[in-house]
């Protein structure tokens, strides 16, 4: 007994020599930008900056997915939505839960290795759930958007809060949710509180220090290009939030950040105009955070489209392309370099557009405004897709996201602005006569913008998608499930009950040469490997 | 004002009319989705305009349930609706300020014969051979103890002469945004035997239903010769030569008596 004590203890000091000298290497600007050359790791939200979500790894394939086994689960304890994508770094994982829970994991056994929350006041106001999908590293450091509007910088070794700063006051009804994106020595966010008439902005801070360094309002103000797109004062409550994670284009020096609906949501009196920059693209100088170009998928929303889709970045030959799938309905594919759009085309059931503008911009019909006794539209208020992520598989050359086909009665109803108090000007509700929800995931060729072919899930799901080098695609559904399927056909290939609807997008990393599927669901944090 | 005082039983803002319109808004926000535009109830959420209501009627009664929700429904507590952003305690007494301006008085004769519908429940009608009320009758369609006071009266009516029109709702997970229904599955097993029943429920690679000797099966998809879902119900639709005006409200008027209890 001694003897095999004494034997285990010197491999784990031998272990702990191996795991602890990668530990030490800095996460530099350098490595997020060469991430392709260590898919052992997934070092930022989507993967990498080109908003892929698409691992290398290749270990798990068509051929052996069938035999994928649970290796070991973590429990946050916490309830409500567990939305974390988490990120590997040399070994260590670093994930968010609900309520700002942040923890390092060794990624080997699932074990802690430090954990954090944040204490945050009672008042704080999130509009969907106290979410919080995941962190971004840089350096030595773990960046943290909390619900009360702080930035939180940690201390990668031990959780420890190195700065913290307030970006804006949370009881206006300002949070954020996102994971934040670090590029060169900034650490960049997009705010969130659409639902309580903020005024929208991305936000760039110095990574070592905490200071700001530059603001990017969504909503212009006075004097500047885009304000005469709003009535009267309503700028100053215009929305426009910016929650969820962009990408960036390290040629250029762009970040590409989607953002939100105009305030109130669903209710477009009293800011007549087209209410830029809500539901659109914004391609941002990246070092001063200026606007070099903009592109509004849905202009004067009053449906609560959100554009907070991650766009992905696609190049064909000689051409710069962004794609997104946008919650309009419609799958937009732009040209990177100016923002002109190349084409739009429905993935889903839509009934809002049935014609296009000269630059081939789906625009609103007749039957498209919500009315005080309410009027069915497609799709419905939480769109044909949402802010889980989609993926794009280099290899299949496809496109995959989760479709939601469900339709809604849009009613609106005239509401006062008052501060930090939800700001929606209507109500929403499943049409009743209308086929139930159901959802798929859809392979869409992004040069055509036809879907290739669907994979059905009982009803909508709210999980994202990964695509993997070993020809697969993973997803979760609503009922629990996370699937692997066939990246080329779509067939299922195997699957997994985790107990719980899946509101997160799966990623992948490696440790000691096996390959592992991560997955949040319920309170719990899967991963799958080989046996 | 504190919170703290808010939250106490009586109601700041009582026969308030400008914060009965106030709580209008908060309604159609945080409410509406399953209670319906005006309060009369929809698919989801019972009519609220009636006085009786089944989970208590005094305002603080009413800040309680809209504060806690009533677990083991559809009624979640406040905030995780995931539709709203939640009220504070001033917003949900505008609501209950609101709630009490559009509330009718119950008609001052009953509805139809209770006793009769009763008799019809478990007799000539043969509601029970698959429905049940407080423990009593079959557990093939919804339980209807509490449909009295969880649907309006129409809705019931409706749901007796189209049974297909909306289908039910039946199990409902925490977890998940929509409720399994009860829809007809139709299986053929590998060899070759048909199935049909009541589907409990279903995901993508399974399916658990009751057919109607109440026998549970379970289900893999992919070792099935044929599964089909169909949204016509296994109800008979009762139209009026199987069942009269009369004997529909004197049934109605019973699963009222018993729903407000």
């Amino acid at each position: 007994m001694t003897n095999a004590g004494g034997k285990s203890r010197f491999w784990v000091s031998l272990l702990l020599l191996a795991a602890a000298f990668p530990v030490r290497a800095q996460v530099t600007f350098t490595r997020l930008l060469n991430s392709a050359k260590e898919p052992q790791n997934w070092l930022t939200y989507s993967g990498d900056y080109t908003g892929h979500r698409f691992s290398a790894l290749d270990q798990v394939n068509a051929k052996n997915v069938n035999s994928l086994v649970a290796k070991w689960v973590y429990q946050t304890g916490a309830t409500g939505k567990f939305e974390t994508t988490p990120l590997v770094v040399d070994g260590i994982l670093y994930a968010t839960g609900p309520d700002n829970r942040v923890f390092a994991l060794d990624a080997r056994s699932g074990r802690p290795i430090w954990l954090y929350q944040r204490q945050l006041p009672a008042d704080i106001r999130p509009c969907c759930g106290r979410v919080n999908r995941g962190v971004a590293v840089l350096g030595d450091k773990v960046f943290l958007g909390t619900l009360d509007a702080h930035v939180i910088a940690l201390d990668a070794k031990t959780g420890n809060v190195i700065w913290d700063v307030t970006a804006v006051d949370y009881k206006l009804g300002y949070s954020f949710t996102l994971a934040p994106l670090a590029v060169k020595d900034l650490v960049i966010l997009g705010v969130s509180g659409g639902e309580y008439g903020i005024r929208g902005f991305v936000d760039a801070y110095d990574a070592g220090t905490g200071q700001r360094k530059w603001r990017f309002y969504t909503v212009p103000g006075p004097g500047e290009p885009g304000h005469e797109t709003w009535e009267h004062d309503s700028w100053k409550i215009g929305g426009a939030p910016a929650w969820i994670t962009g990408t960036y284009d390290p040629l250029t020096n762009q970040l590409f950040w989607p953002t939100g609906n105009p305030s109130p949501s669903n209710r477009g009196e009293g800011r007549a105009g087209d209410n830029l920059y809500s539901n659109s693209l914004l391609a941002l100088d990246a070092d001063a955070g200026k606007l070099n170009w903009y592109f509004q998928f849905t202009k004067h929303d009053e449906h609560d489209w959100d554009s907070t889709q991650v766009p992905v970045m696609i190049d064909h030959g000689d051409k710069h392309l962004i794609a997104q799938a946008n919650r309009n309905g419609f799958f937009y594919v732009l040209d990177r370099s100016s923002g002109k759009l190349v084409f739009a085309n429905p993935y889903g059931k839509i009934t809002w557009s049935d014609s296009k503008d000269a630059e081939g911009r789906p625009v609103p019909n007749q039957q498209s405004e919500p009315t005080p006794e309410g009027r069915p539209i497609c799709p419905g208020a939480l769109g044909t897709t949402n802010w889980f992520s989609p993926s794009f598989d280099p290899q299949t050359g496809l496109f995959y996201v989760n479709a939601r086909e469900e339709c809604d009665i849009f009613s609106t109803a005239p509401q006062p602005y008052e501060a930090g108090h939800a700001y929606y000007g209507s109500a929403y509700f499943p049409a009743d006569e209308t086929e139930p929800y159901w959802g798929a995931l859809r392979a869409i060729d992004p040069a055509n913008g036809q879907v290739k072919w669907e994979f059905r899930h009982v009803s909508p799901s709210w999980s994202g998608v990964l695509s993997t080098a070993g020809g697969l695609v993973f997803t979760g559904d609503p009922e629990g499930n996370f699937i692997a399927l066939d990246a080329a056909s779509g067939k299922p290939l195997w699957h997994f009950q985790t107990g719980s609807a899946v509101y997160a997008s799966p990623m992948a990393f490696a440790i000691d040469g096996k390959e592992y599927l991560a997955i949040a669901a319920g309170s719990s944090l899967y991963t799958f490997s080989l046996p | 004002m504190a919170a703290a005082a808010l939250g106490q039983g009586s109601n700041p803002y009582a026969a308030d009319p400008k914060m009965a319109k106030v709580g209008e808004f908060q309604f159609r926000l945080n409410c509406a989705f399953c209670h319906g535009l005006g309060a009369r109830g929809g698919g989801r959420g019972p009519d609220l305009t009636r006085g009786q209501k089944r989970h208590g009627n005094s305002d603080g009664e009413l800040f309680s349930t809209i504060s806690n929700g009533i677990p083991g429904t559809a009624m979640p507590s406040n905030g995780t609706t995931g539709q709203g952003v939640g009220m504070t305690d001033e917003e949900i007494w505008q609501v209950i300020t609101y709630l009490r301006s559009v509330q009718v008085k119950a008609p001052a004769t009953p509805l139809g014969d209770t006793a009769h519908g009763k008799q019809l429940f478990y007799g000539d009608a043969n509601c029970s051979g698959c429905h049940m009320v407080q423990g009593k009758g079959g557990r093939l369609g919804p339980d209807l103890t509490a449909v009295g006071s969880a649907r309006a009266t129409d809705y019931i009516v409706d749901s007796v002469r189209h049974p297909s029109r909306r289908l039910a709702q039946g199990l409902l997970e925490a977890t998940k945004e929509f409720p399994q229904e009860y829809e007809t599955v139709t299986v053929v097993t590998a060899d070759g035997k048909e199935i049909k029943g009541v589907a409990l429920n279903e995901d993508g690679f399974s399916v658990q239903l009751m057919d109607a000797s109440e026998q549970i099966y379970m289900f893999e998809k992919d070792k099935l010769r044929s599964f089909q879902v169909s949204r016509v119900s296994l109800m008979p639709a009762y139209d009026s030569t199987l069942l009269s005006d009369k004997d529909l409200q004197d049934i109605v008027a019973y699963l009222l008596s018993a729903g407000a209890r």
